[in-house]
């Protein structure tokens, strides 16, 4: 700012009056950019696109947009600036490059229409793309038919909320709708997003919050996560996308009060756990998935509070997970609550509703008197032999089942609910 | 023939173990849809009354008819009258009887319902276990002359149908769990109607995600349009076959 | 009328009918007489087509019954025990039969014993719910329905109360007049001794004699048929 300074030091002498006025908001509020310039982009005008206005603008500049159609290629913000749309000007990319390529700090973006950026399978090609740039704001974007939606690489503190994204919906070309890579603190809050490869997309970003968001119909992962410790999720939906969720690779992340839902397909999860340790999913349900939450080496994760409600199978927990705790948890008419692919046991489980649990609590302890097997005998038969799915909903593989509870040591899986709660469990 | 069938249509609109059929399934088609608000949750609770009852009581309630109606059917054979159009007779009013309890049990709940291509799947295979499983029952009835051999030979059946041969081809698949058997587990369920049907139905449910690589197989051979010509009319020679050899017996058979 | 010749029929390991050759003519009211099982229902149930005999043939009016069913068109039978679609009302009963018996010879239907039996006030009645004697009665009035020239009563008047029987008796001597073949079977031989004019006597599946009932009084000297009969039957044991 100090050539606004000095040019009002000029003034000083012609007005005082205004000069002291001037001087004392200087003083008073000295963050607050009253003395930013205001641009605005209008055609027909001297500004008539966003370019000419950036290479006038000064840091801390706030740039409007009037509403109308601007064709941008690769519209690189160097400084830091508030671009800022009236009424969702259109920006258009004419499916060449990046629309917007942020190289400063403290930029924000708001109320655009950005459309219309270039695919391409070597480079990554983004509606928004912010490289090196630190306190970015990303706000109330409608992102459509973008290659990538938001993509951060190496962005420190940000935040990016109540966007729309909508991408290309092409199994093989869509990008991720907002892609973090070597980011922190970054809030992700409120956003709608769909149609994208990922809908969410992090690799090594940490101390994350992500909140409210939608994120449906993406064509692998709704939310993908990979060595991005110590980050929060909670309140998002994740609804029908390929694949469901992945968080692979990461300890310490907070997963509360998500909904995971309707993902079904052969190889879809509701939130797929590989490689996690000390993390907390809690509160959230898993509705409708084919496989609730499949988890692959993880450790000392703690679920807790949460509702398996019409899954596919609720729970498939490979035998290298160890000192998993699963308590009070609801089992809501699953087809599978359990299925393991080893014999012995390193978790827990305690307390949990389930809805197939057939015994009795004869001293009204509202625990089950006897232990819940969770791992059906039907189910250890087609872990041994995987044909054997083609008995699935017979008469036989119900028998099978009926058999088990009759003489449990037909089982050989090594898996309890010793105090399996006999009603549904509400938080 | 056409006057036995209305005969026997007649008669058997009358019978209160069919009336009971009815009101079971229709008790349980819309029970298990009000209970569960998800529809696709309750065609797959009526997947198990389709797999099991339905078969039962084809067989039963046919086998049962067929021997009260034993002095009926004497009747007819001293009328000039073909033997093979009284047993054609007969089997078309009770299968047409049961077919119309089915409908009105199961179909109509289901149209309400439901009305998806699984509903529709659902429908035919009912249909089509309804006659295959009235077949069968002819079969058994025209093997004896004794009531109580012939529902015996019924109750076989049926059990062999649904559980005896599901727990051999479990045998199978372990004693040769070394080789891939996906395909030739397709041809086996050939050999059973119930399972052709299940596995047909199952195919189009949400469920069959959970059938794996299996899964990925048989919706290979059951999704295409030949898959499921070749499935039908594996289902059609199942109810043919059966009431085919009993006509022949019956053609020869001493009353 | 009917000619049967040499027919044999074999049940498993049991012998019903050993070779049997027999004719019977219109006008003729021939009783088949022999002990329980000896093979007297089996062969009315050839005659009908209801068993296939394993050997011999048997010609109805010059044709061979195997493979053809319209004979029957010319047959009225009463079975033993007439039992009937149980929720079927009689009326409907009659409706049914006069309906499917509509390829017969003739148009008429003869009603005589419907009328004679008072079955049309029991019409609204099911089937379940009369008695054993009233579905003879139903049994012997669908026999005659078609004025059919041959009848075949199994066991006519067992379970009939003495008037209906009386009525029955009448009706055969009736029709026997009109010039039908009526074959009965019987174990009451002064029932038989009023309508029938001949016996073939049914042993073990084979038919040892099939004579008038003239013939076997005068040649046994007995004024009574059963006594008559029984002359008869011990005669020829000491023959053979």
């Amino acid at each position: 700012m100090p050539r606004i300074v000095k040019l009002n030091n000029r003034r000083l002498f012609i007005n005082p009056i205004f000069n002291v006025i001037a001087l004392l908001i200087l003083l008073f509020n000295p963050t607050a950019n009253v003395l930013a310039r205001e641009i605005t982009v209008k055609p027909g005008t001297k500004t008539n696109t966003i370019q000419k206005a950036i290479s006038m603008a000064q840091n801390g500049d706030v740039i409007k947009v009037a509403k109308s159609t601007y064709f941008i290629e690769e519209l690189i913000i160097d400084k830091s600036v508030n671009l800022i749309g009236l009424d969702f000007p259109v920006l258009d990319g004419l499916n060449k490059g990046n629309l917007i390529i942020i190289r400063a700090s403290h930029v924000t973006i708001k109320g655009f229409v950005i459309q219309n950026s270039g695919i391409s399978n070597i480079k990554d090609k983004a509606g928004i793309r912010v490289e090196k740039g630190d306190s970015v704001n990303i706000i109330g974007n409608r992102i459509e038919n973008t290659c990538f939606g938001i993509y951060l690489a190496k962005v420190n503190c940000g935040t990016i909320r109540d966007n729309t994204i909508h991408g290309i919906n092409s199994v093989i070309q869509s990008g991720n709708g907002i892609h973090l890579w070597y980011s922190h603190h970054i809030n992700i809050h409120n956003n709608k997003i769909s149609g994208q490869r990922d809908g969410i997309y992090f690799e090594f970003a940490t101390h994350c919050e992500i909140s409210n968001n939608l994120s449906e119909n993406n064509h692998r992962y709704g939310l993908h996560f990979m060595f991005s410790n110590n980050d929060n999720y909670t309140f998002n939906t994740f609804r029908n996308n390929g694949s469901g969720v992945a968080v692979m690779y990461t300890k310490h992340i907070t997963m509360t009060n998500n909904t995971f839902e309707q993902n079904w397909g052969s190889s879809s999860y509701g939130l797929l756990l590989k490689d996690i340790s000390r993390s907390v999913i809690s509160n959230n349900t898993f509705s409708k998935n084919t496989s609730g939450i499949y988890m692959e080496g993880t450790s000392q994760v703690k679920a807790e509070h949460n509702n398996f409600l019409n899954n596919g199978l609720a729970i498939r927990m490979l035998a290298d997970c160890e000192k998993d705790t699963f308590m009070l948890n609801n089992f809501i008419g699953n087809t599978f609550d359990f299925t393991t692919n080893g014999s012995e046991n390193l978790n827990y489980l305690k307390g949990n509703y389930w809805d197939k649990y057939s015994g009795y609590d004869l001293n009204h302890d509202k625990k089950g008197d006897i232990p819940y097997r969770p791992v059906s005998l039907y189910s250890q038969i087609i872990e041994k032999l995987p044909s054997a799915v083609f008995l699935l909903r017979s008469f036989i593989a119900e028998l099978l089942d009926k058999a088990e509870r009759a003489l449990p040591s037909l089982s050989y899986v090594n898996l309890y609910d010793n105090e399996p709660s006999i009603k549904i469990i509400r938080p | 023939m056409y006057k036995i069938i209305k005969y026997v249509l007649h008669d058997i609109f009358r019978n209160r173990i069919l009336l009971a059929y009815v009101v079971l399934l229709s008790l349980s088609s819309f029970g298990l849809f009000m209970m569960n608000e998800d529809v696709s949750k309750g065609i797959s609770s009526l997947l198990t009354v389709l797999l099991i009852v339905v078969p039962m009581v084809s067989i039963l309630f046919t086998t049962i008819y067929f021997f009260n109606s034993y002095e009926f059917i004497e009747l007819l054979v001293a009328q000039p009258l073909k033997r093979s159009n009284i047993l054609l007779g007969v089997y078309s009013g009770v299968g047409l009887s049961l077919l119309a309890a089915f409908w009105v049990g199961i179909g109509l709940p289901i149209i309400i319902f439901d009305g998806t291509v699984v509903g529709w799947y659902f429908l035919l295979s009912g249909s089509l276990l309804t006659m295959i499983f009235v077949s069968l029952a002819f079969l058994a009835s025209v093997l004896t002359r004794d009531k109580t051999r012939g529902i015996g030979i019924s109750m076989l059946l049926w059990f062999y149908f649904t559980l005896i041969f599901d727990g051999i081809l479990l045998m199978v698949l372990f004693a040769f769990s070394d080789y891939p058997l996906e395909k030739l587990t397709i041809f086996l369920s050939c050999l059973n109607p119930v399972d052709l049907a299940r596995i047909m139905i199952l195919l189009k449910m949400d469920i069959s995600a959970l059938m794996g690589y299996t899964g990925a197989v048989f919706n290979q051979f059951f999704g295409s349009s030949l898959g499921i010509v070749i499935s039908i009319s594996v289902m059609l020679i199942w109810v043919a076959v059966p009431i085919a050899i009993a006509l022949r017996i019956f053609e020869r058979k001493n009353l | 009328m009917i000619q049967i010749e040499g027919l044999q029929k074999r049940y498993g390991k049991i012998q019903a009918l050993r070779g049997i050759d027999l004719t019977f003519n219109l006008g003729q009211v021939v009783a088949l007489v022999g002990p329980n099982a000896s093979g007297k229902t089996t062969l009315i149930k050839c005659l009908l087509g209801m068993v296939i005999p394993d050997g011999g043939k048997i010609i109805f009016d010059g044709n061979d019954i195997k493979g053809d069913v319209l004979y029957k068109r010319r047959i009225g039978y009463m079975p033993q025990i007439g039992r009937y679609p149980d929720n079927m009302r009689m009326g409907y009963l009659f409706g049914m039969m006069k309906d499917l018996g509509k390829t017969r010879v003739k148009e008429l239907f003869d009603e005589e014993l419907i009328v004679a039996f008072k079955l049309e006030e029991m019409f609204g009645k099911p089937m379940r719910a009369l008695s054993g004697g009233t579905r003879q009665k139903v049994s012997a009035a669908l026999s005659f329905l078609f004025d059919p020239e041959v009848i075949i009563l199994d066991e006519p008047t067992a379970g009939l109360d003495p008037l209906a029987s009386e009525i029955l008796k009448q009706k055969i001597q009736k029709e026997k007049d009109a010039g039908k073949l009526i074959l009965v079977t019987s174990h009451i031989m002064s029932e038989l001794e009023e309508i029938a004019d001949s016996i073939a006597y049914i042993v073990e599946g084979e038919a040892i004699f099939y004579k008038s009932i003239a013939e076997i009084k005068s040649e046994s000297g007995e004024e009574r048929l059963g006594r008559a009969l029984f002359h008869l039957l011990h005669n020829l044991k000491c023959t053979r």
